[in-house]
């Protein structure tokens, strides 16, 4: 019977979104041990990847906006910046949804990680655009190996919820 | 059942359709909000008040989240204090010894700056007040790097003011709140600070690129820095004082000049925002525009409209030029010539070194202590 019931937003967008955001903040903390930082990555991209795999939405791009925006106030780039990039990362993994359907989980990081580069590589592009000058790509190497490691967080969002709606099984 | 025989299998077309047009068009949302971003210009009123309000709400959340950290690096700062009191207080006693002598050295060089100053006339910086802040939150990716200090509008911060902490330049405000100002960081890649090589006085800008070493662009002239260069900012400009240390510069491995930050040197938790006001912002405008223009001189006569005299070289008008204006004495009363005696709560050293000369040879220059993190405002 549960699995009949159609799958609520609030359990698959808010919940993680605000596990997201919460440890967004987390890391935002300016903690250093033994002259080493703590890496920042982009923990919203785990969102835009697992929501694309778990079903298309129409509340999910709007989901990512706001928690773009909210990244781009919290950190103090850009407003739009991470809103634009996660959109762009969700519309690559919606187009390859199909690709993606009963591949093993490294084929799946594999995606996940490609997905990453294109986001950060969108915003190289659109920083390079408004500030007129090249980021460092030794710090967006660090942001990408930081965000591809979390990878099983998306993971455990797609099993989760993957077959939760049964219109999309 | 299989996929083909699932009834509800049509609805999948329509709701990625849908979800399609919802991926456009909150895109086009994004778009449209960075695109009227005005962060780069870094004006007090392309902040905006969403910003604002977002700076309000995250100062004391990261002040609590930060309060754990800080208790613990306390308490671990006390453990290896207590084990090394020893060793430190030896240390000490050998940096005193040397200190004792830089004191000497340097009571007599105030001492002889004061009477050029006197002689010159020359008028000095004043003295710069500060706010002492604590840093709450920080970013550190490739597209942003600034950080929210819990310090704003009601200490008297106001975009523009260059931070500090205890071992140089951290960065300059940017956003202003009642309660927080959003700091950017030297590192960040929309960050410009024009700098000098303290050796030479080559002249360079700052720029940043994400990552923690930032590089010197424009640099001029043959041989103008060295590796280990101590590097400062030049007060080009007017937007930063001069002579606040930056950091050393050193060859990356992508061939360019580098700055090792000085301020890496230890966590920055605790800053200070100078109150510094550039010339434009501290003279009166609107009286300066309307003092009426001196007539062309050539030589010690004025030329008369009526008589056009030929034209003569920009060097030789400009050598003639202190002859019809001397210097006036008025300059004399400058603050060397009456130096502010220390007020209730401000030591001098704590002022910035942005009086500091800078020369071919090293010179000895006393460290400027530490702020105190109890301290309210001013040092």
């Amino acid at each position: 019977m549960s699995a009949a019931r159609p799958l609520e937003p609030w359990r698959w967008l808010g919940v993680p979104m605000l596990q997201v955001l919460a440890a967004t903040v987390l890391f935002g903390i300016p903690l250093r041990a033994f002259n080493l930082q703590l890496p920042e990555p982009v923990f919203a991209i785990t969102l835009a990847f697992a929501w694309a795999v778990i079903r298309p939405s129409v509340l999910a791009p709007f989901a990512l906006l706001v928690v773009g925006l909210f990244l781009d106030l919290f950190w103090g780039g850009p407003l739009g910046l991470w809103a634009i990039c996660l959109l762009i990362a969700y519309g690559v993994a919606l187009a390859g949804r199909t690709m993606m359907a009963g591949q093993n989980r490294l084929i799946l990081w594999a995606w996940y990680s490609l997905v990453t580069a294109t986001a950060l590589v969108s915003g190289y592009l659109f920083v390079m655009l408004d500030s007129k000058s090249s980021p460092g790509l030794i710090p967006m190497a660090w942001q990408f190996l930081a965000t591809i490691v979390l990878y099983p967080y998306a993971q455990r969002l797609v099993d989760l919820f993957e077959d939760a709606d049964v219109r999309f099984r | 059942m299989s996929f083909r025989d699932n009834p509800l299998g049509e609805l999948k077309v329509p709701l990625t359709w849908a979800a399609a047009i919802a991926l456009i068009v909150a895109a086009v949302a994004a778009t449209a909000i960075l695109l009227s971003d005005r962060r780069e210009t870094f004006k007090a009123e392309a902040y905006g008040a969403t910003r604002r309000a977002s700076d309000t709400v995250m100062a004391p959340v990261g002040d609590v989240l930060t309060a754990p950290g800080r208790w613990i690096g306390h308490g671990v700062d006390a453990i290896k204090d207590y084990f090394a009191a020893g060793s430190q207080n030896a240390d000490l006693k050998a940096q005193l010894k040397d200190m004792r002598q830089w004191r000497d050295v340097a009571i007599a060089l105030k001492s002889e700056n004061a009477r050029y100053r006197t002689v010159l006339g020359l008028k000095t910086d004043p003295p710069i007040p500060m706010a002492t802040a604590l840093i709450v939150t920080d970013s550190r990716g490739p597209f942003a790097d600034t950080r929210l200090a819990n310090a704003g509008s009601e200490k008297g911060v106001k975009p523009g003011n260059p931070v500090m902490s205890e071992n140089g330049l951290v960065g300059r405000v940017i956003g202003v709140t009642r309660g927080a100002s959003r700091v950017l960081l030297l590192t960040d890649i929309a960050s410009r600070t024009p700098v000098m090589d303290e050796r030479t006085n080559a002249r360079a800008i700052l720029t940043g690129d994400g990552g923690p070493n930032p590089r010197l662009d424009y640099l001029r002239g043959r041989d103008p820095i060295r590796e280990g260069d101590r590097v400062l900012t030049s007060g080009d400009g007017g937007v930063l004082p001069r002579g606040l240390p930056v950091g050393t510069a050193v060859k990356g491995l992508d061939g360019r000049w580098r700055i090792v930050l000085a301020s890496d040197r230890a966590p920055i938790d605790y800053v200070r925002i100078l109150l510094f006001e550039d010339f434009t912002q501290v003279v009166n405008q609107h009286e300066l525009n309307e003092m009426p223009a001196p007539p062309p001189t050539a030589g010690d006569r004025t030329v008369t409209t009526a008589a056009p005299s030929p034209p003569k070289p920009a060097a030789a008008t400009t050598a003639a030029a202190p002859a019809v204006e001397p210097a006036k004495p008025v300059a004399t009363k400058s603050a060397a010539a009456k130096p502010n005696p220390p007020a209730a709560g401000k030591p001098a050293p704590d002022k910035p070194a942005s009086d500091k000369p800078a020369s071919d040879k090293p010179k000895p220059k006393p460290k400027p202590p530490a702020p105190k993190p109890s301290d309210g405002t001013n040092p």
